[in-house]
């Protein structure tokens, strides 16, 4: 079902991240906890309409700059701003795709997906029909009333992607969404959120310790450095044309060799971050 | 096990324990000034049921229980939600609630009775002091073991303070909450019971009161068998509304699709 709806559509070629308007904007972001200080000087603009794919060794801190975009860690230092207003808090223009089961497990799907809007005041009658839609748009059609233990959990990470995307955010953050999942629920469900993402192209920044998953999804990847005061440092624009299937373009030679620049990159902060324990 | 064997074995252990102590007391080797024979406590206890002016106990202790029970789990699900949530009145209250906690909630009612009286609401007290405590620790338990990722994420979804507390805070305190409201019950009756066997005139600590007066065994064990009962069917009116308030939850019998 994923991959025909793939095919199917016919997209524009990625806008280059220098056209399109910067959407989100990191400046001398420093995240610290204490005197530990987990990020450092991280400077990133992500265009709308960019996938970024943020790569890095396990415990460099690339959650924390999520958390940051997100509103849920203030930067000790430096600025973030998402269409050129500042971050203050949490419950902005933002979706974001947590890596551990972040559904209400209290509430059934559909209440769920109703969430978001449910926070900005919708009215009820339009926020139920707007939850059903999305949640038939991942597949969900007639699990409306289930708990998140009644579903399996490929089917708890399609309602937390209709959760996450209802409102419409600017930006979507992915903190290595599907690394819980079986390899090809992952494969099937990294295919879904290309479809979604495709029919309204929004920024999106994804961390993924997944070299593949990263070059697969991405527009660009970005490395950073291992921990800590970890920072970005490469860049790499994945040119490859669009729409992708996950699964084929692994075998695809323009794949391959970019997958070897960045895993030369990427590679001496992994020996670098093994060394360190 | 199969059901009908496991109750049948209920019943082979209840017709020994009842039927051996009936046997020794007709033997005459249990004494049956302290230990009465099962009929006599069974007549007691008929003769109370058919008497409406048993009723009147029973209403009153179930008022005094039941009094108890919501002020006390109001107070204690407040508190332990407030102190859930800021961890610094947590911190500077921590003395005093264990302080509180420690002293033995009987030795407070001859002061309840100084200060409210014989009737009700001494009894009232003795069962809030007693609830309190078990449903605020739960609540508060409840409330620090929200799960943080849920929490995150509702606050991405742009959830505000009251509607944190609304869809997130109370719904994963609600078990632990609903838990401590099995055992507050138990609480509340025991509050209840003991304000009335210290100074009443009417519930089913006076009438055990009245009893033990008399040196009349059989009215309280008559008394202690109708207050197990009166127990046992106001934790089966808790565990329907458990059933329905916390629909959620994982049972055995449903398996994730």
């Amino acid at each position: 079902m994923a991959l025909s709806a793939v095919k199917k559509i016919d997209y524009p070629q990625v806008p280059s991240a220098a056209a399109a308007k910067p959407m989100v904007a990191l400046q001398g972001v420093q995240m610290a906890f204490g005197d530990f200080v987990a990020v450092d000087d991280v400077n990133l603009t992500v265009a709308d309409g960019e996938f970024l794919a943020i790569v890095g060794p396990t415990g460099c801190g690339k959650s924390t700059i999520l958390n940051a975009i997100a509103g849920l860690l203030k930067p000790a230092k430096g600025s973030v701003t998402i269409d050129g207003a500042p971050v203050k808090g949490a419950g902005g223009d933002i979706g974001y795709l947590f890596q551990q089961d972040a559904l209400l497990p209290w509430k059934t799907s559909i209440e769920n997906v109703e969430l978001g809007l449910m926070f900005r005041g919708v009215g009820k009658a339009e926020r139920h029909e707007k939850a059903k839609g999305w949640l038939a748009k991942v597949g969900l059609k007639g699990f409306e009333d289930r708990y998140p233990h009644q579903l399996s959990g490929g089917q708890r990470k399609r309602v937390q992607m209709a959760q996450a995307l209802i409102t419409g955010p600017k930006v979507i953050l992915m903190d290595e969404p599907f690394s819980a999942l079986d390899i090809h629920t992952r494969h099937l469900m990294q295919n879904e959120l290309l479809r979604l993402w495709q029919e309204e192209r929004r920024a999106v920044v994804m961390i993924t310790h997944d070299l593949e998953e990263a070059i697969a999804l991405g527009d660009r990847v970005v490395v950073l450095a291992s921990g800590p005061r970890s920072r970005v440092i490469d860049s790499f624009p994945v040119d490859l044309s669009r729409p992708r299937d996950v699964a084929e373009i692994k075998l695809d030679p323009q794949f391959l060799e970019l997958y070897k620049n960045i895993w030369a990159s990427l590679r001496g902060e992994v020996e670098k971050s093994y060394a360190r324990k | 096990m199969h059901a009908n064997s496991v109750r049948l074995i209920q019943l082979v252990i209840l017709v020994v324990v009842v039927g051996g102590w009936q046997m020794g007391v007709s033997a005459g080797v249990i004494d049956r000034f302290f230990f009465p024979p099962p009929f006599e406590i069974g007549a007691q206890i008929i003769r109370w049921i058919t008497d409406t002016s048993f009723y009147k106990h029973v209403g009153i202790t179930l008022t005094e229980t039941v009094l108890g029970y919501v002020i006390g789990t109001a107070l204690g699900v407040t508190a332990g939600v407030w102190l859930g949530l800021s961890r610094t009145s947590a911190r500077i209250l921590d003395p005093f609630i264990k302080g509180l906690n420690a002293i033995p909630r009987v030795v407070l009612a001859p002061i309840f009775v100084l200060w409210l009286g014989l009737g009700l609401w001494s009894k009232v007290a003795l069962a809030v002091t007693l609830v309190f405590f078990v449903t605020f620790f739960n609540a508060m338990q409840g409330v620090r073991e929200v799960n943080p990722v849920v929490l995150a994420n509702a606050r991405v979804l742009g959830a505000r303070k009251g509607e944190l507390l609304r869809h997130v805070y109370f719904p994963a305190a609600a078990s632990w909450i609903l838990s401590s409201l099995r055992t507050s019950v138990g609480f509340a009756v025991v509050g209840a019971i003991i304000g009335e066997y210290l100074g009443s005139s009417a519930g089913l600590g006076y009438l055990i009161a009245q009893a033990e007066g008399n040196f009349d065994a059989v009215g309280v064990f008559a008394g202690i068998i109708i207050l197990a009962i009166f127990v046992l069917i106001i934790d089966q009116i808790l565990d329907a509304a458990e059933r329905r308030l916390i629909t959620w939850r994982p049972n055995t019998e449903e398996r994730p699709a």
